[in-house]
């Protein structure tokens, strides 16, 4: 396996909430981009996945932990971000609604190679429209984003980071506010700039089947924590985590007829809501709703165990020799199972919300 | 419409302030200081069409000269004051934290200062009070409510996605400043400077009604506190203040007409009577 091009090792983020409040948004997050492979990190609204992008696409400091770009803590801005683009969720917001699509283009290349010939910059800048599908080109160039499309801008977003010549792309859920119907254009896009070439990404989502469709590692985080990870196929097929198989079988597939999807979510609302990250849990976080649950999940939080195949995870089951159980039961039955469990932690389970992924 | 008319009326009596004085002296052969002995405080006629002051002065010409002080004062004041209120406003807003704790500070401390008695203070203490220190020091005491304003919205438009977008492609907080935030904020800040403009030449006019001017120079303002101090109301020679009275209404009606149709135009609520007025009419028309 090749160096990894972007490294987060431990990093936590803090935001001060009021007098003396904090909401721990990301903690203890380890993650490595390498070239040509794409990582999804997924997780519900509120898990830190925009915070995680955010720190390290340097928006924002680390509150501990370090990020590494080629191995070194430490670079520029200007160099950093020579190397290290991220692509919005909002293409509404992210381009200047004042500016034409060639200004933005145009400013990249200047920024980042100093191109000053216009006759070059013109060619360097209908080359990039090609490269993200918008030809002809020559259309595109002078027109302002409110004349385009979102699909239309996304692609521009796109065109402007791939300017820099970067090395690793961070998407922030890049396609959620696109129209499904240009969904799967885009998901191809990012696909081919990571064969091509040879990009890291980081594609960040709440969707498991795009992110499955795209992939190549998924890592799973919940209420500010990193709790499983490996390659897509070995995570989605046999999910190590309790959360994880939640995630999973909760999400739609039409071959599920509409009993089973009945009889499937009857137990969901009595699961709870993510935990406020002003107050988490202690131990595993996600306890409180785990069908699982065991005195240990309260106390302390479960260690990382390597699951075989780059696969791992933080759950006290594997610790415990009880990794069958989890296979061997569905979400669906799992109230039932907890309602005759010992472990039952009520009440903790008040909004987390957005409020969090926002910071003050 | 609006916007035209008060446009129009802005323009009206930006050339006059320009082109006045030469046009008075030359066409119409008249000085604003010259003191006619045979016409002293005479109602309008053809020889003097806006008639003479106590002392004997054309008050047409006085007029025009005075247009002339007026907006050197409101244009200079409001250029001070606009200029301060974007400099103080968007750095504030654009770089929060620090910067704004000390800035806001400022702001607000300008905002609750007793302005009128420190004019008086300070304009007594300078002494000679040309038109010049007059603009100076309308325009130093006059940017704080602007400043707000404009701080507020540079701290909206600088959390936006585009500005963060483009810092993260590695552009300097200069360049940030200028091409990204400051073009969003144009139109706010064209509003502000014509009211800042209409709010120096009432300024202007209040401060000379008050004894706080050079009686050298002419303005609308001197103007009145002359015909004041000779009690024109009382004798009845309305000639000599309506004019330069009905100049400073006209000027803050422009304004208000431009700043109407600035509001159509960035407040589309506005707009809807009139768009459906006009569908009907067309309907009708059918």
């Amino acid at each position: 396996m090749s160096e990894p091009v972007l490294e987060a090792r431990d990093v936590a983020k803090h935001f001060p909430v009021g007098r003396r409040g904090v909401v721990r948004a990301v903690e203890d997050a380890t993650l490595a981009l390498l070239p040509g492979r794409i990582v999804a990190l997924v997780g519900e609204s509120g898990s830190g996945k925009t915070t995680l992008a955010r720190v390290l696409a340097r928006f924002y400091p680390p509150t501990s932990g370090e990020v590494l770009l080629h191995g070194r803590a430490g670079t520029g801005r200007r160099g950093y971000h020579s190397d290290v683009q991220l692509i919005f969720q909002d293409p509404f917001g992210s381009l200047n609604p004042l500016h034409r699509v060639r200004y933005n283009l145009e400013r990249a290349l200047r920024l980042h190679h100093r191109t000053r010939d216009r006759r070059e910059l013109e060619r360097q800048v209908l080359d990039l429209l090609e490269r993200v599908s918008l030809s002809p080109a020559g259309d595109f160039v002078d027109k302002f984003p409110h004349e385009l499309s979102g699909g239309q801008r996304q692609r521009v977003v796109i065109a402007r980071a791939l300017a820099v010549r970067p090395k690793v792309l961070l998407g922030d859920e890049p396609i959620s506010m696109l129209d499904v119907s240009i969904r799967l254009d885009m998901l191809n896009l990012l696909a081919r700039l990571r064969d091509e070439d040879g990009l890291a990404l980081l594609y960040i989502t709440h969707d498991i089947a795009s992110a499955r469709y795209l992939c190549d590692d998924i890592v799973v985080m919940y209420a500010g924590r990193m709790i499983e990870g490996g390659p897509k196929e070995d995570v989605i097929a046999r999910p190590r985590h309790p959360y994880t198989k939640l995630l999973i079988e909760s999400s739609p597939d039409p071959g599920r007829g509409e009993d089973d999807r009945a009889a499937l979510f009857d137990g969901a609302d009595e699961l709870g809501e993510p935990p406020s990250l002003v107050n988490p849990p202690a131990g595993c976080r996600f306890h409180p709703r785990c069908p699982f649950a065991m005195p240990e999940c309260e106390q302390s939080p479960p260690p990382r165990t390597d699951l075989g195949g780059g696969h791992w995870a933080h759950c006290w089951l594997h610790q415990k020799g009880r990794a069958g159980d989890l296979a061997s039961t569905t979400h669906a039955a799992a109230p039932a199972l907890r309602a005759a469990g010992p472990a039952d932690a009520p009440g903790a389970a008040d909004d987390c919300g957005d409020g969090k992924e926002e910071g003050p | 419409m609006k916007v035209r008319a008060g446009s129009a009326i802005i323009a009206f009596f930006a050339l006059v302030a320009i082109f006045g004085g030469w046009f008075s002296e030359t066409v119409l052969g008249l000085d604003p200081r010259a003191n006619d002995i045979q016409a002293i405080a005479q109602p309008p006629s053809g020889e003097h069409l806006l008639g003479t002051t106590q002392f004997g002065q054309d008050v047409l010409a006085q007029v025009i000269a005075g247009a002339s002080g007026s907006m050197f004062v409101g244009f200079l004041a409001a250029a001070i004051g606009t200029a301060l209120a974007v400099l103080v406003g968007v750095t504030a807003g654009y770089f929060g934290g620090g910067v704004d704790g000390v800035l806001n500070f400022l702001t607000n401390l300008f905002l609750v200062m007793p302005v009128l008695p420190l004019i008086f203070v300070v304009a007594g203490y300078l002494q000679g009070t040309g038109l010049w220190t007059i603009a100076l020091i309308i325009g130093l005491f006059g940017w704080a409510g602007g400043a707000r304003t404009l701080r507020a919205q540079a701290m909206s438009v600088a959390g936006r996605d585009f500005v963060r977008a483009m810092r993260l492609l590695g552009e300097s907080n200069r360049r940030l400043v200028f091409f990204e935030v400051l073009p969003h904020l144009t139109g706010l800040i064209a509003s502000m400077f014509l009211h800042a403009l209409i709010g120096a030449v009432l300024a202007e006019a209040g401060l000379a009604f008050l004894g706080i001017s050079d009686s050298a120079a002419i303005s609308w303002g001197t103007m009145i506190q002359a015909a004041q101090q000779q009690s024109a109301v009382l004798r009845g020679l309305w000639w000599w203040f309506v004019p330069p009275g009905l100049c400073i209404a006209l000027i803050g009606t422009a304004a208000a007409l431009v700043n109407f149709g600035v509001d159509e135009v960035a407040n589309p609520k506005l707009r809807v009577v009139r768009t459906r007025r006009r569908r009907i009419a067309r309907s009708e028309a059918a």
